[in-house]
């Protein structure tokens, strides 16, 4: 039996099984290496899109995209996620355009939420809740939002990813919890990037491993590699469809590395060593997928080139198409506080709309 | 009509609307199998079963953020808060989550949730039974507030707070639910959110108030009538959003507002009721608006019906405003 003790990993072991002992098929490792370089090619561009003034603040997926991309890999599309605030790699996985991704950072007119918040995502149309940014607080939302499935009888999942900050917060603790009473079908995906800001996570739990916590629950904890996305995909595929078919919810552990700024306002030489740095860039997650995908012939050298300059030209496409759009009205900041405003919103609404003419007529 | 205490009138309510609706349900402690501390929930089990009525563990950020998983994954939530001194567990849920839920998500997912939650004083509760937090609430945009004085308001209002698309945080007065009694309308019942209710008519002042004061506020009317005192009782049922119309009507009339509240003075609702009465019926005013509140202190255990507005302070209030 399989539990917290062990780590699980694939390409982490010194000679990884071939893919057809793990039963998987050239194309769908084909899905899975594509859209871990499109993660990164698009973090790139939206770091730069943000050191350009564009982008208000961002956090980076960098060192994170195994975890992200092999974990969502395994989701249908009916089940629903709750991110935190750094999951790049899920909504891609989840079939969000990139052009929506950049509407939403850049608060283009097309924002699918309006300018309302920064750095988060979430489009009903691709079953993804936008995050809030106080952590751990979607934990017990998304254990409601499973329940409901639970209670209509719907073989659906929820699946909420949180940091390994976001461990310490009461709302981890009180959201499974109550999962462990009430049994709804959700799993928690913990990416355990190692750092809370700067703050290493021997400093957010005096226990050995997330995945352990998952015990005092009563429930199943595993640890898998995060750097590792065939480990993630074929761990998340296995638990997905055993928490569907009405097994307990399950706590999931990735241990990985955010190899770049918690955001783009941190530096993290303030905090780590370049030698720690280096002994996970040595382990990055891309990197280890495309010597795997080489080594058993799955891809070549130059389809692999193709590859990541398809994928580039791609997104510096969808970048400036973007930039070209025009902003938001900024009436938007009155919508969607209620399904209807209160009569003190109106008037604060009409008080707002004599402002911008004061400011059109001011400007000339 | 069926004479009905506050805590039955609730449970009519929740009755009606789980009958008429799958999809509400409700949880949080001892609402289950004990029917609620006050008994508010007596008898659903039984009747809905344990997927409508759930017990829920001690853990009110979990009941408030479950709620709003459930009412965003199309049912609703009825949550119960055992008592609003404990809201403060789930205070982040409130104000970070099922407040900006909509705004944040910019209307791709609503949250169609109640939170009930007994509120204020006179029961010798102490520091920790007796509160009125409205404000916190009141001050965080998203919400609606909704404070009921009767039991026909409490049913009418809580049917209208259930199907509000947007949550609703409801406070019931704790020493209303077995202490009164009145006639409530069967079946199909609502009173809209954000219409105020005239309590008692009058012509020389005008007493605002909501929740269980409004018992102290007719009260003290009755007494100063008999000096030739004429006082015009306005209950606002709800505070977000809230009935201006009524109040400017009123102070139009009377020219003297006095502003009645449980919770402290210092940044209660009452200093938004009075600004706004300054902002915009300065020229109404025949006399300074006046407020009975509570103190600036935690809830004292002792002597705590000389922290209450009670009617003898309310009634001063109504004459030093008369005698202008």
């Amino acid at each position: 039996m399989r539990g917290w003790w062990e780590f699980i990993t694939i390409l982490g072991k010194r000679r990884p099984p071939d893919p057809e002992d793990l039963g998987l098929e050239r194309e769908l490792l084909m899905r899975m290496y594509r859209l871990l370089v499109l993660t990164r090619a698009l973090d790139r561009y939206l770091l730069r899109l943000q050191r350009m003034g564009k982008v208000a603040l961002y956090a980076e997926s960098l060192g994170e995209e195994a975890a992200m991309v092999g974990s969502a890999l395994a989701l249908r599309p009916e089940d629903v996620v709750f991110p935190s605030y750094r999951e790049l790699g899920v909504y891609l996985t989840r079939g969000v355009p990139i052009s929506e991704i950049l509407d939403r950072q850049l608060n283009t007119v097309d924002d699918p939420l309006k300018g309302h918040e920064f750095a988060v995502f979430g489009d009903s149309r691709f079953n993804i809740v936008p995050a809030p940014t106080p952590v751990a607080t979607q934990i017990p939302v998304a254990v409601g939002y499973a329940l409901a499935f639970k209670i209509r009888g719907e073989r659906r999942l929820a699946v909420t990813y949180f940091g390994d900050g976001a461990t310490s917060k009461g709302d981890f603790h009180e959201g499974i919890n109550f999962a462990s009473v009430y049994k709804p079908p959700i799993v928690f995906i913990c990416l355990n990037n190692q750092y809370a800001i700067s703050t290493h996570v021997s400093r957010q739990t005096g226990a050995a491993t997330i995945a352990q916590k998952a015990i005092a629950y009563g429930l199943s904890g595993y640890r898998v590699d995060g750097n590792d996305a065939i480990a993630m995909y074929l761990v998340s595929r296995s638990v997905f469809e055993e928490v569907r078919e009405g097994g307990d919810p399950v706590l999931i552990e990735a241990v990985t590395y955010r190899l770049g700024a918690h955001t783009t306002s941190d530096d993290p030489k303030r905090y780590r060593s370049e030698e720690e740095v280096r002994y996970w860039m040595e382990r990055d997650p891309i990197e280890r997928m495309r010597s795997y995908l080489i080594s058993k012939n799955v891809m070549g050298e130059e389809e692999d080139k193709a590859l990541w300059a398809e994928v580039e030209a791609l997104v510096s496409a969808e970048v400036e198409k973007a930039l070209a759009k025009p902003g938001l009205d900024p009436m938007v900041i009155f919508e969607d506080v209620y399904a209807e405003p209160t009569p003190q919103l109106r008037e604060q609404m009409e008080e707002f709309r004599q402002q911008l003419r004061m400011e059109r007529v001011m400007r000339g | 009509m069926t004479v009905l205490t506050f805590a039955k009138a609730i449970n009519e309510a929740l009755r009606y609307e789980m009958r008429r609706d799958e999809r509400v349900v409700v949880l949080g402690e001892d609402v289950g199998v004990n029917g609620g501390v006050f008994r508010c929930t007596e008898g659903l089990l039984v009747e809905f079963g344990p997927k409508r009525v759930m017990d829920t563990p001690l853990s009110e950020s979990a009941i408030i953020g479950v709620a709003l998983g459930l009412a965003a994954n199309g049912m609703r939530p009825v949550a119960e808060i055992q008592f609003s001194d404990f809201i403060f567990g789930g205070f982040e849920q409130l104000v970070s989550n099922v407040a900006k839920f909509r705004y944040r998500n910019a209307g791709h997912y609503a949250a169609p949730l109640v939170i009930r939650a007994p509120v204020g004083g006179g029961v010798r509760g102490g520091m920790y039974h007796s509160q009125s937090p409205e404000s916190y609430f009141t001050n965080t945009a998203g919400l609606k507030v909704v404070v009921p004085s009767t039991p026909s308001d409490a049913k009418g209002l809580l049917i209208s707070a259930i199907r509000d698309d947007d949550p609703v945080i409801f406070f019931e007065p704790k020493r209303l639910y077995h202490s009164l009694k009145e006639d409530v309308p069967d079946g199909e019942y609502t009173v809209p959110i954000g219409k105020a209710r005239l309590v008692r008519e009058g012509s020389d002042v005008t007493v605002i108030t909501y929740g269980a004061t409004v018992y102290d506020a007719v009260a003290a009317a009755e007494e100063v009538e008999k000096e030739g005192i004429s006082v015009e009782v306005i209950d606002l049922r709800s505070l977000i959003p809230y009935d201006w119309e009524a109040i400017s009507r009123s102070v139009r009339k009377t020219g003297r507002p006095v502003i009645v509240h449980e919770a402290q003075k210092t940044s209660g609702f009452g200093a938004e009721i009075a600004a706004t009465i300054a902002e915009r019926e300065i020229y109404s005013l025949e006399a300074p608006i006046l407020r009975v509140t509570g103190y600036d202190t935690p809830y004292p255990l002792v002597h705590e019906h000389l922290y209450l507005p009670n009617k003898d302070r309310i009634a001063n209030a109504i004459r030093k405003s008369a005698a202008h």
